[in-house]
């Protein structure tokens, strides 16, 4: 062991680790706080959002602002469409993703250079490098305002980051239990769908929460606020968006919060349950 | 070998689907934009839109805005990054919670957090003033999002806060795939940490750094969604950068060459970054 233990006194030691204790509290608190904020100020009733000075614990806690957002028929659409928008891209991105995960692992793939490069563009460069041909290409499609035109966009540039999962953890499967079954005599497409995925399971949910949680699906916001011009095909970060925007007094700011807290509340129970398999999945896509 | 014609055949049956996607909403488009940009109602028209461009005051000075920005938020983010993955690096109470935490904004929509930041930001009932003001920081309320000074550094700490998550992540996979071994080793040459960090942890991360120097500087020449909820660029334009202008010349003078041509101009721009990255600090190719 090291003699640095002993280096210090105790009293010493324990100062470093008050303060080191310190720091991550704040460090915790940083990042938190935008949120906390949110939910405070959502718990709040319309005379007291408004009120000065601020409160920083609500003086009663009210629900009007969940209350009236609920049945506020337009956010529910927001809410609706982006649901359906990001489960459909999670699905397809993840079969996608597991399809050429793969190839990519396991077989020798011709072109295999070039979609690599693909898929680096794909991760590499930001929305608005692409804004303009994809519109141009959504609205000879006839795709404005249909959740496709955002699907499309969402699944492709997800795939990076799934295939890159994906990949990873294929290569840990063992071949030996591939040369068995090809000498039992399954084709490559049994080995896959019977034996393959089921035990990629794992791999499989820790890759559909990235793509949920991921900057695509749920978070996207030029592409929606793009492609989706009619008011009921608008997805949440857009909506929250526009209601903040116009003037202060528009919407309250109550509802404006509680429907952030909506928005973001799921994605946080994810982390939550899921961080170690996220963080694992993202530190060995990363460390490749 | 009729057997690996056939591994050959079936690899790229599975990569199909992922490579027509990608070549249609992330090759197609870069290729467009460099069409359209060269071109105005279809017409050949040379480089006259590039001359535009650089005659364009509302250009340069959102080109400055971008450049700016990425000068400061991507070094705040690399710093932090660093900082907060060493510290999670440690062994202690509560790291898997404090994990999360400092995880956490990565997940969040951009554009919805940035509503939140408004909300914080807001010079009235903004709660950003109330703590300044009872920690005697400043004087008076500020208008934050009303001066161009103060409404810069509004925007960059919203994407510091929001970005460095993704630093911190990849730099965490850096750190634990440094071999402990050499820590030990340099340890008993009686190396205190500072010149551990310095000999060790600093040059075998340098590859990490880069991965995270590359992809934040990009990401940052198209920020959109927070400036765009946050000031809309203003005031006066003073916080309007590259992709806003971008987004208001397609969409509301409808434009598509010139928007196609800032396009193109920031992609060059990015590829001469990278360029850069790797000629003066990169001995390791990006690797997907």
């Amino acid at each position: 062991m090291s003699t640095k233990k002993y280096r210090f006194s105790p009293i010493i030691y324990g100062l470093t680790q008050i303060s080191f204790y310190l720091l991550v509290i704040f460090i915790v608190i940083l990042h938190l706080a935008p949120f906390l904020w949110q939910v405070i100020c959502s718990l709040k009733n319309v005379d007291e959002i408004y009120s000065l000075p601020l409160k920083y614990i609500p003086s009663k806690i009210s629900l009007s602002a969940y209350r009236d957002l609920i049945s506020n028929p337009l956010f529910l659409r927001y809410l609706l469409n982006s649901i359906l928008i990001s489960l459909s891209t999670t699905f397809f991105c993840l079969l996608l993703a597991s399809l050429s995960g793969y190839a990519l692992s396991r077989l020798s793939l011709r072109f295999k250079t070039f979609f690599q490069f693909l898929l680096l563009i794909a991760c590499l460069f930001p929305q608005i490098i692409f804004l303009v041909p994809l519109y141009e290409l959504m609205a000879n499609l006839k795709l404005i305002n249909k959740p496709l035109a955002l699907v499309l966009p969402y699944v492709t540039f997800s795939l990076p980051l799934a295939v890159w999962v994906m990949t990873g953890f294929f290569q840990t499967i063992p071949k030996e239990i591939e040369e068995q079954a090809i000498i039992d005599g399954f084709s490559r497409l049994k080995i896959l769908t019977k034996i393959i995925l089921p035990l990629s399971r794992p791999a499989l949910a820790t890759c559909a929460i990235l793509i949920f949680i991921g900057p695509f699906a749920w978070n996207e916001f030029l592409f929606s606020l793009s492609f989706m011009i009619k008011d009921t095909s608008r997805t949440v970060p857009v909506g929250i968006a526009l209601l903040s925007g116009a003037s202060m007094y528009e919407m309250p700011w109550n509802k404006i919060c509680a429907a952030c807290v909506l928005t973001t509340l799921p994605l946080i129970i994810f982390v939550i349950i899921f961080q170690k398999r996220i963080i694992e999945g993202l530190t060995r896509g990363a460390l490749k | 070998m009729p057997k690996s014609f056939d591994e050959q055949k079936f690899g790229l049956l599975l990569i199909l689907p992922s490579f027509i996607l990608l070549g249609l909403v992330a090759l197609y488009p870069i290729l467009r934009n460099l069409i359209l940009s060269f071109t105005e109602n279809d017409q050949f028209i040379g480089i006259k839109n590039f001359i535009l461009l650089f005659q364009d005051e509302r250009f340069k000075s959102s080109l400055f805005n971008t450049l700016l920005f990425c000068l400061i938020s991507v070094p705040l983010q690399l710093f932090l990054g660093l900082v907060f993955a060493l510290i999670l690096q440690q062994r202690f109470f509560t790291r898997g919670f404090v994990r999360t935490s400092v995880f956490l904004p990565w997940a969040l929509p951009t554009a919805v957090m940035a509503v939140a930041w408004k909300w914080i930001f807001n010079d009235t009932y903004g709660v950003f003033n109330d703590i300044l003001l009872r920690l005697q920081i400043i004087k008076e309320p500020l208008a934050w999002l009303g001066k161009p000074d103060l409404a810069f550094f509004c925007i960059i700490l919203a994407e510091v806060w929001k970005c460095t998550p993704f630093v911190t992540v990849i730099l965490l996979a850096g750190l634990q795939s440094i071999p402990p071994e050499l820590y030990e080793a340099i340890s008993v040459d009686g190396a205190n940490t500072l010149q551990r960090f310095r000999l060790i942890t600093l040059p075998l991360l340098r590859p990490f750094l880069l991965v995270a120097l590359v992809f934040r500087t990009i990401q940052a020449l198209g920020v959109f969604d927070s400036i765009w909820v946050l000031t809309g660029g203003g005031p006066g334009g003073s916080t309007e950068p590259i992709s806003l202008y971008v987004y208001d010349t397609v969409f509301r003078y409808l434009k598509f060459s010139y928007g196609s041509t800032m396009v193109i101009f920031s992609f060059i721009l990015s590829l001469i970054f990278v360029f850069i990255f790797y000629k003066f600090w990169g001995d390791r190719q990006i690797e997907y």
